[in-house]
């Protein structure tokens, strides 16, 4: 699977399946924004935006262009029916409090005991890390979308960041366009493969050692 | 009630250099647009601004910055700025990054007369260095301090006389800590209506916390215009 597009499909679809109807849901900037392109018809979910709203609905039309309503990512948005309006403080109280279900953010790096380092490179321009400190200790449940390798091959799943952190232990599961990975006490453990590779192949790309879930190794 | 400015100059006019300044807004999104563009006229300098963003190139607290006007930046997210990451690089700024989250709180603490307070965000990362952590129920928090300003620099819909405010919808932002952080609150409305005219349970910041008033007609600037695709 080479073609970026298709690996940001199969990794925003997978990460949809996370999601249940009730849930609130925060998603990050960038790939976790896809994800809700991909949430079924089915199911009843409501987006919090940490700028203060709660039921992000579908990108404007021309007519519904409102510059007063953005989301996180500063692109122009609409609500939904019921959406709720509130300032920054209440925002990450509602985040900080346990009040969202689920929060899937983009990733640098995550090690083996689920810390997180998706907000800074030494060297490179500074952003700052916007909400994504509060966010992963605030919500229920932290899922990482990344690519499992690299541009250049080098490991995103390691046994230590190198990378300066954004929380620790703070990650419960991971996942790729290659696999799932969940982080319990014992280690990282594979409990999906996504791409027809086999186990040792996403060993191979994988820096700790994995722990297998058992279904995949009768298979 | 309050002083309602018809000029900005003069709105802006007794901000002195060295000033700390809160500036409303996420993104271009709720910002005080004519009283940062008084600003950069008055040619005020060595300010310290506390705010989420800081603009963009040629709009917003970006018009300050590359007027050189801003000694030092707090906020969360600086990310859209080419000429600040010029000036970082070349140690024309301080910059302070803060989470999101316990950069308006420190600002709500402010307004609110709270010291400090203690949050989960930063632990175990950089932020977290000299600061106190303590445990509570097994979980470690960090000790934040409350932020508060000489100016603040603020934007709402609509406001009337007592200095009342209501903000339409994601313009609240960071809007109403702001408004209650600092000594002299400066609001740039969109439109000023008489006292009454404003349902008192419609309110979002109660007069008391404005001192100052001025109607301004806002440009709203995009910063990323997404359009369905149909």
């Amino acid at each position: 699977m080479s073609d970026k597009h298709l690996i940001r499909e199969t990794i925003a679809r997978r990460a949809e399946q996370e999601i249940e109807s009730g849930f609130y849901v925060n998603l990050g900037i960038g790939m976790p924004t896809l994800v809700a392109n991909y949430l079924q018809k089915d199911k009843q979910v409501v987006l919090q935006s940490e700028n203060g709203l709660l039921g992000i609905g579908p990108f404007p039309t021309e007519d519904e262009l409102d510059p007063d309503l953005i989301n996180a990512g500063k692109e122009t948005v609409t609500a939904i029916q019921g959406a709720a309006f509130f300032d920054s403080a209440e925002s990450f109280g509602m985040i900080r409090g346990g009040h969202i279900d689920i929060a899937i953010l983009g990733g640098m790096e995550v090690s083996k005991n689920g810390d997180l380092a998706n907000w800074m490179i030494p060297g490179k321009m500074i952003k700052g890390m916007g909400g994504a400190m509060d966010l992963i200790h605030g919500a229920k449940r932290i899922i990482v979308i990344m690519e499992h390798l690299s541009k250049n091959g080098k490991h995103k799943i390691v046994n230590k960041c190198a990378l300066p952190l954004t929380g620790k232990g703070v990650v419960d599961r991971i996942i790729t366009e290659r696999a799932v990975l969940d982080v319990t006490d014992n280690g990282l453990k594979l409990v999906e493969i996504l791409d027809g590779s086999t186990i040792s192949e996403i060993q191979a790309a994988t820096e700790p050692n994995l722990i297998i879930e058992e279904t995949l190794l009768n298979q | 009630m309050k002083q309602i400015h018809s000029s900005f100059q003069d709105a802006v006019k007794n901000i002195q250099d060295g000033s700390t300044l809160m500036v409303g807004g996420f993104g271009l999104v709720g910002i005080p647009e004519n009283l940062l563009l008084a600003l950069v006229e008055t040619g005020v300098k060595d300010l310290t601004i506390i705010s989420n963003n800081c603009g963009v190139d040629d709009w917003g607290l970006g018009l300050l910055l590359k007027n050189k006007q801003i000694k030092k930046m707090v906020g969360s997210y600086v990310g859209e700025n080419k000429e600040f990451e010029r000036q970082v690089l070349a140690g024309e700024i301080e910059i302070e990054l803060i989470p999101q989250g316990t950069l308006a709180e420190r600002i709500r603490a402010g307004g609110a007369g709270i010291p400090a307070f203690y949050t989960p965000a930063g632990v175990g990362t950089s932020i977290a260095e000299s600061k106190e952590i303590k445990e509570f129920d097994g979980k470690e928090y960090l000790l934040e301090t409350a932020l508060t300003a000489d100016y603040s620099l603020i934007r709402a819909i609509k406001g009337d006389k007592m200095g009342n405010l209501v903000y339409n919808k994601t313009a609240r932002n960071f809007n109403p800590m702001i408004a209650a952080a600092g000594k002299i609150t400066i609001a740039e409305v969109e439109e000023l209506v008489e006292i009454g005219q404003i349902e008192s349970d419609q309110i979002h910041t109660p007069g008391v916390y404005v001192q100052n008033i001025i109607v301004g007609h806002q440009e709203k600037r995009i910063e990323r215009k997404t359009i369905k695709q149909i």
